[in-house]
């Protein structure tokens, strides 16, 4: 193992620890502060991971990536989270230890899944599959175990990161064109929710989506 | 001579740990801008309370008396199972990690049921506490050190993997070269990070306890140990003193992979470990304040959580 | 031509903002949406060049969805603009709960649409699978301001679902995506680009276990899009909180893209030999959605919701025809659905807006009140519940046909007992809906004369259902042969007949 692995290791176990720790905190600007560190995490990996010369169009989707995930987005979401007057903690409906429980539980689901899936091209580290997986679905249980609107927002992010973390594991690079559109669109996205957010809050005095719950069968 | 040099660890201990408290306390002194009490502090409060004569209660029977005695003797015994740095401990045999983080269990058993035998309200609740933050600790701290037995194995092919997991101490810590932190540098960073999370937990500092606290209400281990004066507080502090040492220990043979077959150069490396150890816990406690009650589980689980997932990465075969 | 047809509404859009006067921008509303119209027939008469090498170019499926999308859109703008007259811009009470709220700007509201319509037209041309998942996350976020048109908690309620829903789904959908492209990958420097027509090409190379990973996810993650059962939820509330006009393009025009999104994967599935797998999953996913909306359309008390599961109804429909196989059949059933869904939706609207009600059990007497809205309603009901002689009929009934020929009695058995469930269930809504004694209306317009101003109909509100209400019945006894050709390729690019 060559210490570039070493450093790409290094950077995955973060990346992995950021997400324990969102499960973890119990404050949402800590939550926010948390996916943008693992939005610079993410961006900085393909600058690491690069073997010797690195492309410009690397060096241009790192710097977007970067820009949006770890500066554009938290801004955004701790704009909104001053401008409601809400309450600063989670209030999730899964607890912080079972939480932090269930994301163990779900390295070891990652780490299984992504030792069975046979890659065509092998890896730079074993590891990015699982914690591609593990990324998916800490935010996907961010959505559904979380109360507030801005931390669905958040568990998006992540899951978001995710997928972006699978794309990363490509031999095969989509056209940039294609991987720019992605990011204006999440960017688009996490904006059009920002300003839902907004209105939730101006309309209700709160922005817990689990009161948002008049319209059923 | 390799005997004489692992005999040599114990009287170490035996002088050296009551320096590390005071290497804690001139680190936060210096960060508060302060002169600080003399590095040799609990060396002079041991010398002055063991002058003195012990007060007992009426309420309390012979346990409260035991206390303080069977934890100083559990702690000594688990200093002869504990290898420092590279150097192997004078007794070594499979399983014996288990077998040290019972000894510290005896120590936390005996201290507890001696604050619960005075019958004060405070005590128990210290006692309480101590036994529920206990319950997350010893499991991270069992959980690093078979990680790091199970990086071991992957070097060395000789031992099947069944029996991987039964290692002794010693022999874990021998193989935790350079080329270990090479080859699973990830792995061991993670079970450091759970031990050392373990160390400022059962040793009772910030951010988990505050050990200069005189509030009650908020107090963990010193609350315990309110109602005993003379020869027997004495025992105490050394037995915290040798504790700390222990800890400080297990990481540093982690963190300074000095395994160069000279027992003396991987000693020293290993001592230097240590009290730098002690300095950056002074730094930690300079910079951090202690955590909420309810949030100490959360940090605890948290270590917990780093040592599963040194497990899971080597298992994961890196 | 191409690049027209998908710049013209988003340069339009992109300029209502900028315009002060309301006829102006209506005027612009209907002639982007006539000449869009337009430039859809000529690219039916001449298939346009591809463009940019190939990554938009309009095959038969792209033209069939293409199609049906220009030309609802254009009898909704039609529609639309006697809407946006009727709309008050002032503060409004709710009618539900009685609140005050006002609407979005209408520049804003038509800059929305416009955007919505260059992002749908986009889907539908596009071939590489990268972009058209672009698109069709765009057609999320240009169309949820448009959701929330009427300023108020419950579409906003209905809003925040379907962004956070749809996002999350094609968010699934990009995990799809990379699976392909690692499906797609040959050796370490060698891979097909993700074009429909290359993978298709050396379709038998790619990796069976991450193409058939690819399908599932891009099948869940469009289907969310698609309000194929489970992943429905947002889909009724949608539905029923947005205005009429954009609930007539969400089931008419916005579900055929996300479908046709999945129609993309299947072909590729297809040209691998896979093209079983993807039916099976989408026949599961198709019965399961028509149970769901049977169960859902039972004592509905709402309309608009009615009317949104039956969409979900129809796309389970149209997904359990490809899965059997009838992919003329599910085509045609696309064609069809759009239009009768476009003119119920249309229909829903009048009555709503006269009546101030969205309850089934309230609702009496349509008939009475509002004799050619009322008259529509019925129509629309007896088309959209597959009675003859109207389109759904024929396509319902070649589906079924196929799934006979194909022996696969099961499936033909569940398929006809929820259709049959839900005509009746539909029926005795509908019903006494369109019958009776007036009553339900808003307490001011209680007296005869109050009935008969209400239930005085604008051209406006009328000629665009019936526009489409005479499609549906033209659909239902002749196909013209441009449309039976296309649809016939259509359904063989996805491995049917």
């Amino acid at each position: 193992m060559t210490h570039m692995e070493l450093w790409i290791d290094i950077l995955i176990v973060l990346l992995i620890l950021t997400n324990l720790k969102l499960m973890g905190s119990s404050r949402l600007s800590a939550c926010i502060r948390t996916v943008a560190l693992q939005g610079i995490l993410l961006g900085a990996l393909p600058l690491i991971a690069g073997h010797g010369q690195i492309p410009f169009r690397v060096v241009i989707l790192s710097g977007v990536t970067i820009l949006l995930k770890g500066v554009v987005f938290p801004w955004l979401l701790l704009r909104a989270l001053r401008t409601s007057n809400t309450r600063r903690e989670m209030e999730p409906f899964i607890g912080y230890s079972t939480s932090m429980l269930i994301s163990v539980g779900l390295i070891g689901l990652a780490m299984w899944m992504g030792g069975r899936l046979p890659l065509p091209v092998p890896l730079k580290s074993p590891l990015v599959v699982p914690l591609a997986l593990f990324t998916i679905m800490t935010g996907l249980l961010a959505i559904v175990s979380r109360r507030k609107a801005i931390s669905q927002v958040l568990g998006y992010l992540v899951m978001e990161n995710g997928i972006y973390a699978f794309g990363l594991t490509l031999a095969q690079k989509e056209p940039m064109l294609i991987e720019l559109g992605t990011l204006l669109d999440v960017f688009m996205a996490v904006f059009v929710m920002g300003i839902a957010i907004f209105h939730i809050n101006r309309e209700f005095d709160h922005i817990d989506t689990d009161l948002l719950a008049s319209l059923r069968d | 001579m390799t005997m004489n040099m692992t005999l040599l660890q114990i009287p170490a201990a035996f002088i050296l740990a009551p320096l590390l408290p005071g290497v804690i306390n001139r680190t936060k002194a210096f960060f508060a801008g302060r002169q600080g009490q003399p590095l040799l502090q609990a060396y002079y409060d041991i010398a002055k309370l063991l002058r003195k004569s012990a007060v007992y209660s009426r309420t309390t029977t012979w346990v409260f008396r035991a206390g303080p005695v069977i934890s100083l003797a559990a702690v000594i015994t688990a200093l002869f199972v504990l290898p420092v740095g590279g150097s192997a401990a004078p007794f070594s045999f499979t399983g014996d990690m288990i077998f040290l983080a019972y000894l510290l269990g005896v120590v936390r058993f005996f201290t507890v049921v001696a604050a619960l035998d005075t019958g004060s309200p405070f005590e128990g609740m210290g006692a309480s506490r101590e036994v529920q933050f206990s319950v997350l600790a010893e499991p991270a701290l069992l959980l690093s050190l078979a990680a790091m037995s199970l990086i071991g194995n992957f070097h060395t092919a000789e031992i099947a993997p069944s029996r991987s997991l039964f290692m002794s101490l010693s022999e874990i810590y021998a193989r935790l070269t350079m080329n270990a932190w090479a080859q699973s540098g990830t792995v061991l960073l993670l079970a450091a990070g759970a031990i050392a999370i373990v160390l400022l937990a059962e040793n009772c500092r910030i951010p988990v306890d505050d050990p200069t606290t005189h509030l009650e209400l908020t107090m963990i281990h010193e609350v315990m140990v309110l109602d005993h004066s003379g020869p027997d507080f004495a025992m105490i502090l050394y037995a915290a003193a040798l504790k700390l040492w222990i800890f400080c220990a297990l990481l540093a043979g982690v963190l300074t992979p000095v395994r160069s077959g000279n027992l003396l150069l991987d000693t020293g490396a290993v001592m230097v470990g240590i009290f730098l150890i002690a300095v950056g816990v002074g730094v930690i406690e300079s910079i951090m304040a202690r955590l909420r009650l309810l949030r100490v589980p959360q940090l605890l689980s948290g270590a917990g959580v780093f040592a599963l997932l040194a497990i899971v990465l080597v298992l994961r075969g890196q | 031509m191409i690049l027209t047809l998908i710049l013209l509404p988003i340069t339009a859009g992109v300029a209502m903002l900028g315009i002060r006067s309301a006829v102006v921008r209506r005027c612009l509303l209907m002639v982007v949406a006539a000449v869009h119209a337009v430039l859809t027939a000529c690219a039916w008469a001449h298939s346009p060049a591809p463009v940019l090498d190939g990554w938009l170019l309009l095959d038969a499926p792209g033209l069939l969805f293409l199609g049906i999308t220009s030309a609802l859109f254009l009898v909704v703008a039609l529609y639309a603009l006697g809407y946006l007259n009727r709309e008050d811009w002032g503060k409004r009470q709710d009618f539900e709960e009685g609140f005050l709220f006002s609407n979005s700007r209408e520049s804003v509201f038509l800059c929305c649409l416009l955007l919505f319509l260059g992002m749908m037209t986009l889907v539908t041309v596009s071939q590489h699978f990268g972009l058209i998942w672009v698109a069709v996350e765009a057609t999320t976020l240009t169309s949820a301001p448009l959701i929330y048109f009427h300023r108020h908690r419950r579409s906003l309620e209905a809003t925040w679902k379907y962004i956070m829903i749809c996002s999350v789904g094609i968010a699934l959908a990009l995990l799809g995506n990379f699976f392909l492209a690692v499906a797609s990958t040959l050796s370490e420097n060698s891979h097909v680009p993700m074009l429909v027509s290359r993978l298709i090409q050396s379709a038998p190379q790619l990796h069976v276990l991450w193409l058939k990973a690819a399908f599932l996810f891009l099948l869940v993650g469009y289907g969310t899009k698609l309000g194929l059962a489970p992943m429905h939820t947002w889909l009724p509330d949608a539905h029923s909180e947005s205005p009429s006009v954009i609930s007539a393009l969400l089931s008419g025009a916005l579900l055929n893209c996300a479908f046709l999104a999945i129609l993309r994967v299947q072909q590729v599935c297809v040209a691998a030999g896979q093209g079983d797998f993807g039916r099976n999953l989408m026949l599961g996913f198709g019965l399961f959605s028509m149970l769901i909306a049977a169960a859902f359309i039972l004592q509905q008390t709402d309309f608009k919701r009615m009317l949104a599961y039956s969409s979900v109804e129809h796309v389970g429909i149209m997904s359990l025809g490809i899965g059997v196989g009838a992919g003329y059949g599910a085509m045609l059933h696309a064609v069809n659905h759009s239009l009768t869904k476009g003119m119920l939706f249309l229909v829903a609207g009048n009555i709503l807006a006269a009546y101030h009600n969205k309850s089934t059990r309230d609702i009496k007497g349509v008939l009475t009140v509002l004799p050619f809205s009322g008259l529509l309603w019925v129509a629309g009901f007896l088309a959209i519940t597959g009675a003859p002689p109207f389109g759904i009929f024929l396509s319902e009934l070649t589906i079924l046909k196929v799934a006979l020929d194909q022996g696969r009695f099961a499936v033909a058995f569940g398929y006809l007992l929820l259709l049959s469930v839900i005509f009746i269930a539909m029926a005795s809504i509908v019903f006494p809906m369109a019958q009776g004694a007036p009553s339900g209306l808003p307490t001011e317009t209680s007296s005869d004369t109050a009935i008969a101003a209400v239930g005085r109909e604008s051209a406006l509100a009328i000629i665009p259902p019936m526009v489409l209400c005479a499609a549906i019945l033209v659909l239902g006894v002749y196909i013209p042969p441009v449309l039976q050709h296309v649809l016939k390729q259509a359904a063989v690019t996805v491995g049917t007949f």
